[in-house]
């Protein structure tokens, strides 16, 4: 298909990840320079979709070419990128990115914590880890890996979190969809009893309210009890 | 040895310190022995309150819920059964167990996440910015606070039970005089075995004083502790510092 090819000529000299919006307008401006190219006035006004799906479609072709690079979505912008096997050859071409220091387990665990229950009050992120996470989420925060989102409906209406779009790029995701296992982990914990702390007193402060996981009224499970008849 | 008060931020709760024991037993979640678990989490808190570290509050929350968790299961049979639910319905058992699952299971994902972040470092786009940082270095796996601890326990059982007489009159190693003679170890050999270091030991007092001092200069980055293998040897290693001096 011809947009495909357009669009890989495109990327291919771009110096920059390109969004859809980005990319329609540079359809949008091209006949200007055709002198009289039939086609560049006929996708002048190329749909979102249709260019997603080209690009797709063209992601598609290169992986299974095997070729060092692939077509990659980051953040919802589009670039021609290297395999990682190949990155001795490129940093002895172009010298290390420059990245910042790696994030630390604790730094890992609660932006894992945001990112698959977002938005979340910094509370409900202690209650998973079992301690104050004030220094981490700063750091989080100054890296711009998360921000502040809003504020939850609860008592004393604390702000909650939720993940940038630079978390999307320092960890090369295409988006939110794309996390790893998201489904299991995105559903609420096992379910509680109505209107019960699942927090020990003493531990992260959460009262039950703010949970966001919704109540779901049942019995926890757990070893069934012997009653006493 | 109270002069010199070691301030180690101990980022990892009491979850952590659970899921490590239980790794370290190598059994799985919903096996364990709550029992056999609670006992080995008072005993690294013991451990830790020896050398004088600070152990942050919700370790002893935690402590407290393990032993009343213990101490339900000593309870004769039928009181156990009509106490299997307490005040507020919950098992505090499941609850325990639900919350190790959970966090595992973002421990877990963190895992995947550091793998994504590593391979974006080796991810090359078309026009990439002049580098700014030198090579990182090779990631090795760093030792956390509780293999330092396990590892200092098994040296100081060395030195056999608890002589309160022993603490009193050797004490003739002070932290600061560890540390510089840590140092001055590290310049000439910077990479020793943890054991290396308190192979001169002559009494637990002096184990804690060096202990406290290699807290210290991990904590100032002087040096780094690696264990290759989860649970085995420690690795202590020096940190090449432009223009530091050393000693």
């Amino acid at each position: 298909m011809e947009l495909k090819l357009i669009l890989e000529a495109i990327l291919f000299s771009a110096q920059k990840p390109l969004s859809l919006k980005e990319i329609r307008d540079v359809f949008a401006g091209a006949p200007e320079h055709a002198e009289g190219d039939e086609r560049a006035r006929r996708l002048k006004r190329v749909k979102e979709e249709e260019v997603r799906a080209a690009l797709e479609e063209l992601a598609r072709e290169h992986e299974q070419a095997g070729r060092s690079f692939r077509l990659a979505c980051v953040a919802g912008s589009w670039q021609f990128v290297t395999e990682p096997q190949y990155a001795p050859w490129l940093k002895a071409l172009v010298g290390h990115k420059a990245r910042p220091p790696r994030l630390s387990q604790p730094a890992l665990e609660t932006l894992a914590i945001i990112a698959y229950r977002q938005p979340v009050t910094r509370a409900e992120v202690e209650q998973v880890r079992g301690v104050a996470v004030d220094g981490v989420m700063q750091t989080l925060l100054e890296r711009g890996l998360i921000e502040q989102a809003g504020r939850a409906e609860a008592a004393g209406r604390p702000m909650t979190y939720a993940t940038t779009a630079g978390f999307l790029e320092y960890f090369g995701l295409p988006s939110l969809e794309e996390l790893p296992a998201a489904d299991e982990l995105r559903r609420a914990p096992a379910p509680q009893p109505e209107g019960l702390a699942t927090v020990d007193p003493g531990l992260a402060t959460a009262p039950p309210e703010q949970l966001a996981a919704p109540a779901e009224g049942k019995e926890p499970e757990g070893e069934p009890s012997p009653g006493p008849g | 040895m109270g002069e010199y008060k070691v301030k180690f931020e101990v980022f990892e709760g009491p979850l952590d310190l659970l899921l490590y024991l239980i790794k370290k037993e190598e059994v799985d979640i919903y096996q364990v022995n709550l029992t056999r678990l609670a006992g080995q989490f008072i005993e690294h808190i013991e451990t830790l309150r020896l050398l004088d570290l600070e152990v942050a509050g919700e370790f002893l929350v935690m402590a407290a819920t393990l032993m009343y968790i213990k101490s339900r299961e000593l309870l004769p049979v039928d009181q156990q059964a009509r106490a299997e639910e307490d005040d507020d319905g919950l098992d505090p058992r499941w609850e325990l167990i639900r919350q190790l699952v959970e966090y595992k299971k973002f421990k877990d994902a963190a895992a995947q996440l550091q793998a994504l972040e590593a391979r974006q470092e080796n991810v090359f786009p078309r026009a990439p910015g002049r580098a700014e940082f030198a090579a990182a270095p090779p990631p090795r796996c760093e030792a956390s606070i509780f293999d330092l601890v396990s590892a200092v326990s098994a040296v100081l059982q060395r030195f056999g039970r608890r002589g309160e007489a022993d603490d009193i009159f050797e004490d003739k190693w002070t932290v600061s005089e560890k540390l510089e003679h840590l140092l001055r170890a590290m310049a000439e050999q910077p990479r020793m075995k943890f054991s290396e270091l308190f192979a001169g030991a002559a009494s637990r007092s002096e184990v804690v004083a060096t202990f406290l001092a290699l807290l210290e200069l991990i904590r100032l980055k002087r040096v780094a502790a690696f264990q290759d293998e989860p649970f085995g040897e420690i690795v202590i290693c020096r940190v090449e510092q432009p223009g530091a001096l050393l000693a």
